[in-house]
């Protein structure tokens, strides 16, 4: 992928269009398979490096109009078995063909709550879109339909059109249902949940809602603004919201469930402890996790130098280590921050990088340099106790391991240093123990993770969880997915009593 | 919520203040702390210890020190306003048993957290001997509340303005040095003070409790930048603490960590306050 200027994009589509509307016969799936595939208009990588706004623009109407032409509206629907929560993706491409984007978005709001979210952040090159006929006619995924641009094409459209409808709420029941974290998964929960008519609160530890919504993925892959659109639908439909309390702490499952008269509950409370790797050096000064290093930086707005009070590293030189989304994200806010070289450290190859296409190709083009087949060994300091480098080993891959992909082996003697100021440790996320060590009875794994069936049902009667706390750190889609089952299951639990 | 009720300025930079909070006051142990945000927008959210609680009342008390950004601002408020963000309680509470002799040594503002461990080793039982070290006779607080609690009392000042003219590793020498030996000490103060009061009862082998006062973000786990190297293993002070085997902490990489900012700090203007210059 290389950069092609917004206005470019535009003015091409226009051409495509112009030439798709002069057409008089139907289109045939040969001609549908010709058209040129939309790329993503964005923000020029020269510019956004040194900004928070969005670096993905988002198609125009144009671009959606043709982009929804290359669909086959397969009658298998591949696409629909690769999406975790299987949305009607022929049916909302086919009304956006059809110059009906209301209809469309209304489509994926059947089986997805956050369209606006999931369109910007869902690994859709490893969901819908791998399956794609198109994209397997055509021999790439990349040439797949952009079922993800699409979906967010049409979020974004209803909410600049003021068309965002606050759902129906049943009369009250008088059920009480208590919410225990408010990313994505108890953010879906609420709603499910509240549309029966049942009294909701959401509980957040943190003083903003939106779980890594919020405080990880920053702003220019996922405007705030977005996040709490959902929330103030939410609260439009009459869910309570209760930020600065952590349960386990200010009040714990069992006071929730015996004394405070709430009839279920549900633990969406995520993958927020970081991992360390253990290794020589992790405690120095400028040694952060990318939780702390992008929860400054987002929630507490550090990048905002003039206003915010919450201070961040002025970094010149800096490394990530790790390869998913969290690692694109610290590495692309380091360089937004100002800092002169951005190295990502990764032990593998690009190939097995669990990190969105997307973000890897924008990382690459904001700057941030890569290395593979590499692995820090420790990290060094100056007489001061601070951050001065990192010691590295080079790798090679040697046979799948258990998770299928290649395992590195460390080449002995092939150590070399890197110098650096700042080190940004995001090699993933466990579980926060704070509710398994509050909460007697309640099953956990050996990871840590809360022990749950297909319905999102724990051991302790009345409670039940899902997302990334039952995951581990997994995906928006994911957690959103298994708040729905949850919800469907409290929703009949709390109608049969 | 969070409403301020009461201010007391104790000394020229420490101030208390009682604030309406009933359910961390129901909830507190001794040992747990809050973290507080005077703006939810652009704020620093800071740790301040749970320094008393009145369960009935529904009041927490705190006694802070006007050190930076955050604590000065905080010093301005007054009874009747509001603090925008409260989170609590948080960190494990004190293990609280009856020890048998035990030595509570506070330094400068850590006497506000050591009260509520002095509290509770009292109901448990112990005999409590409370060392109050201060650089001056200004600068020390709560006297009357430790005086009332303590089986003995001890004042200290660094320049011999009040008690007796010496550091608080003096006293705590001695009382290691006598028969029988303290069961436990518990130092709570500025991390130098902690960190000689740890080489002091070494030698005897006294087991020396320590409340660390690092860096935080979320105090829930979640960040990882409060951690800290105990025994050779990386422990996270709000969730994990913040009180720990004093013999085991790296004191002075916890006290480099704490240094981190101190250029921006010192830089700081914020602009989040509406009072503000
Ligand atoms: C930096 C980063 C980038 C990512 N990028 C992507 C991406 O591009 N695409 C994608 O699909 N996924 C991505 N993910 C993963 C995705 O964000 C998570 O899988 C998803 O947010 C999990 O949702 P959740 O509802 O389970 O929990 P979370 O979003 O983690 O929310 C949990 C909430 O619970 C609160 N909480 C925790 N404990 C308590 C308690 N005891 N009491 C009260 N509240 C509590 C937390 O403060 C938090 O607000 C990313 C994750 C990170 C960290
Ligand atoms: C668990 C815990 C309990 C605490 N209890 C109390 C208490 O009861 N009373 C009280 O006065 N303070 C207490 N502290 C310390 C308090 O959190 C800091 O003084 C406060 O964060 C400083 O914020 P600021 O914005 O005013 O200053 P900043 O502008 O952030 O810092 C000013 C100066 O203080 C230093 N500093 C920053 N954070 C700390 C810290 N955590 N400890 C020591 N120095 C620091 C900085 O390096 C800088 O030089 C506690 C800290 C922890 C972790
Ligand atoms: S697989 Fe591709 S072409 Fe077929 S219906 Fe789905 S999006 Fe359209
Ligand atoms: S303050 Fe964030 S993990 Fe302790």
């Amino acid at each position: 992928m290389t950069y092609i200027p917004a206005e470019k994009l535009a003015a091409d589509a226009e051409n495509v269009l112009n030439d798709l509307n002069a057409r008089t016969e139907p289109l045939t799936p040969k001609d549908r398979m010709a058209i040129p595939m939309q790329e993503m208009p964005s923000q020029d990588p020269m510019v956004r490096r040194s900004n928070m706004e969005e670096v993905a623009i988002g198609y125009t109407p144009a671009q959606a109009r043709i982009e929804a032409e290359r669909c086959l509206q397969c009658k298998t629907a591949p696409c629909v078995k690769g999406c975790p929560v299987s949305i009607n993706i022929p049916g909302f491409i086919k009304a956006i063909a059809e110059g009906d984007n209301k209809k469309a978005v209304d489509v994926i709001k059947e089986s997805s709550l956050l369209p606006a979210v999931c369109g910007r952040v869902c690994p859709q090159e490893a969901q819908c879109q791998a399956p794609c006929t198109v994209g397997k006619a055509l021999k790439s995924v990349d040439q797949a339909v952009s079922i993800g641009r699409l979906e967010r094409f049409v979020a974004d459209w209803e909410r600049e059109q003021g068309l965002v409808e606050k759902p129906t709420v049943k009369p009250a029941t008088g059920k009480k249902v208590g919410i225990i974290g408010t990313g994505p998964a108890g953010l879906t929960v609420a709603a499910d949940v509240r549309r029966e008519g049942h009294d909701v609160v959401l509980f957040e530890a943190f003083h903003k809602p939106g779980g890594v919504m919020v405080y990880g993925i920053p702003e220019f892959r996922l405007p705030k603004a977005i996040v709490q659109k959902e929330i103030d639908t939410l609260l439009a439909m009459g869910c309570e919201l209760r930020t600065n309390f952590v349960i386990g702490r200010t009040r714990k499952i069992t006071d929730l469930l015996e004394q405070d008269g709430f009839d279920a509950l549900f633990i969406g409370t995520g993958a927020g402890l970081p991992r360390f790797m253990n290794i020589e050096g992790e405690n120095l000064v400028g040694v952060y996790s990318a939780n702390e290093y992008l929860t400054r930086s987002n929630l507490m707005r550090a990048y905002d130098k003039e206003r915010a009070q919450t201070p961040i590293f002025e970094s010149e030189k800096v490394a990530v280590l790790g390869g998913g989304n969290v690692a694109m994200d610290a590495a692309r806010t380091a360089v937004r921050l100002g800092a002169k070289e951005v190295h990502l450290i990764y032990r593998r190859t690009e190939a097995e990088m669990p990190a969105r296409v997307e973000e890897i190709a924008h990382a690459k083009e904001e700057g941030v340099i890569f290395h593979f087949l590499e692995n820090p060994k420790r990290i060094l300091s100056d007489e001061k106790g601070w951050v001065s480098g990192v010691e590295c080993l080079r790798y090679e891959l040697g046979e799948p391991d258990d998770s299928g992909r290649r395992r590195p082996i460390a080449i002995e003697g092939s150590e070399f240093e890197i110098d650096l100021d700042t080190v940004i440790v995001a090699i993933g996320n466990d579980s926060n123990p704070l509710i398994r060590q509050t909460t007697p009875g309640l099953d956990t794994n050996k990871w840590g993770n809360i022990v749950a069936d297909e319905n999102g049902k724990t051991s302790l009667s009345r409670v039940f969880a899902g997302g990334d706390i039952v995951l581990g750190a997994a995906t928006v889609i994911l957690a959103m997915g298994e708040g729905r089952k949850a919800a469907k299951a409290m929703n009949e639990m709390l109608a049969k009593d | 919520m969070n409403r301020i009720l009461e201010k007391k300025q104790l000394s020229e930079t420490v101030f208390q203040m009682q604030i309406d909070a009933p359910l961390i006051a129901r909830e507190r142990r001794a040992g747990q702390f809050i973290i507080l945000q005077l703006c939810e927008d652009y704020g620093e959210r800071i740790p301040l210890t749970i320094a008393d609680a009145d369960a009935d009342a529904g009041t927490i008390t705190i006694i802070f020190q006007a050190v930076g950004d955050t604590t000065k601002k905080l010093a301005q408020l007054n009874a009747g306003d509001d603090i925008a963000a409260l989170v609590g309680p948080l960190g494990t509470p004190t293990h609280i048993e009856n020890f048998g002799r035990v030595v509570c040594v506070g330094g400068g503002i850590g006497v506000a957290p050591l009260h509520p461990i002095v509290q509770a080793l009292k109901a448990a039982g112990n005999h409590v001997t409370i060392i109050m070290g201060a650089r001056n006779k200004e600068l020390m607080i709560l006297e009357e509340e430790m005086r009332a609690m303590a089986d003995e009392l001890i004042v200290c000042t660094d320049d011999g303005s009040y008690g007796r003219k010496c550091l608080v590793t003096e006293p705590l020498k001695e009382l290691c040095e006598q028969d029988p030996r303290p069961n436990l000490v518990v130092a709570v103060g500025p991390p130098i003070m902690m960190k000689f009061c740890v080489e002091t009862t070494r030698p005897y082998e006294v087991p020396t409790q320590v409340s660390l006062n690092t860096i935080m973000v979320d105090g829930t786990g979640m960040c990882g930048g409060c951690r800290v190297t105990v025994g050779g293993e990386t422990k996270f002070v709000c969730v994990d603490g913040p009180e720990f085997d004093g013999h085991l902490v790296d004191f002075d990489n916890m006290i480099n960590r704490l240094g981190s900012y101190k250029k921006q700090e010192e830089a700081h203007k914020c602009r989040c306050m509406p009072d503000n210059p």
